[in-house]
């Protein structure tokens, strides 16, 4: 352990606070303000109360944005986890021609700002594929979350296949297993951990997404961020805003957490 | 007929021949060792039989029946891993089950026989827990016990004793050897110390770049060496060939003398009719415990290895020491003429 001395250490720990505050307050303000009484939000707040949060929950816009929201993040869950995981597969367990090109198509889609991936997605489906029958509508939207969700799920899985013993497969099939019973009782019990960290990243990154959706959701339909993004501009919603933001607060945090708890009993599990 | 009958097998990985051309017939309830350094291919073999390597060309048969390229799990065999492979998130009794339940044998009736196999390594009061709980020597039981409950008619083990430490790696051959005979299986044991692979087996595969260099009992293997490589592997060798032969033997020919096979005598005492001996300086008398090893340089300028044991009591020690002349003696059936 470094030796570091009080001093250093006082400054040190004012640093941390100071970023923590700088980081966190605003958060923090946005949550408080949830419980203004009052339809605008202020400082000091006067008065507390669970009003809006019952208005809330009562407002069918905002539910039918928290229905949409969930599954629109469960749908690009369950698809970048398939998807995602097949990757990772193929690139540990085979040599080809192009993988690390493959490798770098798969890690992409994260890094290309939202926008391109929207107006490309919007493009693809009004001039392409609309005029040759095929409206996605809603799934288009699920698809689209889908691609910058892949690589959550592909990189968790095959970080955990890297490390993994290739004679745990090679015994099972020595003591009779097939290919399937061999990745149901050995191969998959060894990265599921990984495996639902990276589905959770997934959920998470899908759900509070902005851009992207605001190319590619249908007519009249809402997720959370969206509904958000529409309502911020009228001042006599601002603090049902703050509860729906709320929502996403803590809808997004839920997920990254439990994955980071995953990947930490994981590593004590070796 | 042998219980194994591979035939012209070979095997190569992109340019370098890992197995090249190997025939060898293993008995029933034989317990054979592939001997050589790392790289010489006798694992490959072994991976072969089990399934985990394709054969490029030749065959394998179990019993008659050609199992060259069957998959892993329709083969008669099991294997004990180097690292072992125990699966980590299972527990020792749903380890040593997993094969039965493959096998769909009933629960009841598998964790029965699990815990059987688990009581013949000793190991009852570990049923519960998890791998990385076990200690190395523990888990080398357990992979054991997860083969050998399948009853297969052929055990292969890789390098199993390899990450032992010492004491605890000559306890488990000797448990080993006792488990076959007991149990009556084929065990093919790989590895790399020459000492393990004569301290069990029936018989001994010396294998080199791919290549079968000798098949024999320990005793052939040893006495008779096949190869110059033979001869140097198994334990230590001097080995005369070309020019230095023939000044000793009259005629070029490659012979190999084990140290142990040879003696110091005064540089003017007699020999038998039976032995030879050559004359030399002693370089170096080193004692190492048991035997004093003794390196010489003989008239004829090349060196040789004697090794003598320390049978004499304290003090009655006439040992040779640095600078003494002497006479290198060894009987005539101890220079054993290795084919060209």
């Amino acid at each position: 352990m470094l030796r570091i001395s009080r001093l250093t250490k006082a400054i040190l720990i004012a640093i941390v606070g100071f970023l923590l505050i700088f980081m966190y307050t605003p958060l923090f303000v946005l949550i408080l303000n949830s419980f203004n009484e009052s339809q605008i939000s202020g400082w000091p707040i006067e008065s507390f109360s669970t009003k809006w949060w019952a208005f809330a929950k009562d407002y069918q816009p905002i539910r039918d944005a928290l229905l949409n929201s969930v599954l629109v993040a469960t749908g690009a869950m369950i698809i970048a986890s398939i998807l995602g995981t097949l990757f990772a597969f193929a690139m540990k367990g085979f040599d080809f021609f192009g993988k690390s090109t493959v490798n770098i198509l798969i890690v992409l889609p994260i890094a290309l700002p939202g926008i391109v991936t929207g107006v490309a997605f919007s493009n693809t489906y009004s001039n392409f594929l609309s005029p040759a029958g095929i409206n996605l509508g809603y799934f288009g939207m699920i698809v689209a979350h889908a691609t910058f969700c892949i690589v959550m799920v592909f990189n968790n899985v095959f970080a955990r296949l890297k490390r993994m013993n290739p004679s745990l497969q090679e015994a099972s099939a020595d003591l009779g297993a097939g290919l399937w019973q061999t990745f149901r009782l050995v191969t998959f019990p060894q990265f599921r951990t990984s495996f639902a960290a990276g589905a959770l990243l997934a959920f998470a990154l899908s759900f509070d997404e902005v851009v992207v959706t605001i190319f590619t959701a249908p007519p009249g339909v809402d997720t959370l961020p969206l509904w958000i993004l529409k309502e911020v501009g009228r001042p006599n919603q601002a603090s049902v805003v703050n509860v729906v933001a709320t929502v996403v607060i803590l809808l997004s945090l839920i997920p990254v957490y439990v994955s980071q708890r995953l990947a930490r009993a994981q590593e004590e599990e070796r | 007929m042998a219980l194994i009958e591979i035939r012209n097998l070979a095997k190569a990985f992109g340019t370098v021949k890992a197995v090249d051309d190997v025939t060898l017939d293993i008995g029933s309830g034989e317990f054979i060792t592939l001997l050589g350094p790392s790289g010489s291919g006798k694992t490959t073999v072994l991976r072969m039989i089990a399934g985990f390597e394709d054969p490029d060309a030749g065959s394998i048969s179990l019993a008659g029946e050609d199992i060259t390229h069957l998959p892993p799990f329709d083969r008669d065999v099991n294997t004990v891993f180097q690292d072992y492979a125990l699966f980590p998130h299972m527990t020792i009794q749903e380890n040593v089950e997993y094969g039965l339940r493959t096998r769909k044998v009933p629960k009841v009736e598998r964790a029965k026989q699990a815990l059987d196999a688990i009581a013949s390594v000793k190991l009852e009061q570990t049923a519960d827990r998890l791998p990385h709980q076990l200690s190395g020597g523990q888990r080398q039981r357990i992979a054991l016990a997860r083969a050998l409950v399948l009853r297969p008619r052929v055990l292969l083990l890789d390098e199993p004793l390899g990450a032992l430490d010492r004491q605890l790696r000559e306890e488990m051959q000797i448990e080993l050897k006792k488990i076959q005979r007991d149990a009556g299986i084929t065990f093919i044991f790989v590895t790399h110390d020459q000492e393990e692979a004569m301290r069990m087996s029936d018989r001994i595969v010396v294998f080199n770049e791919g290549k079968v260099e000798q098949v024999g009992t320990p005793q052939d293997v040893y006495n008779k060496p096949a190869t110059r490589f033979v001869a140097g592997f198994l334990g230590a060798a001097n080995i005369l060939s070309g020019e230095d032969a023939k000044k000793i033997f009259g005629k070029s020919k490659t012979v190999s003398i084990r140290p142990e096979r040879m003696r110091l005598q005064p540089s003017n005492s007699k020999i038998s009719n039976d032995e030879s001996s050559v004359s030399a300086v002693v370089q170096e008398a080193a004692f190492v415990g048991a035997n004093t090893v003794y390196i010489v340089e003989t008239e004829f300028g090349f060196r040789l290895n004697v090794s003598k044991t320390n049978t004499e009591l304290l003090g009655q020690d006439k040992s040779f020491a640095a600078g003494d002349r002497v006479l290198v003696v060894w009987h005539n059936s101890q220079a054993a003429e290795i084919p060209a």
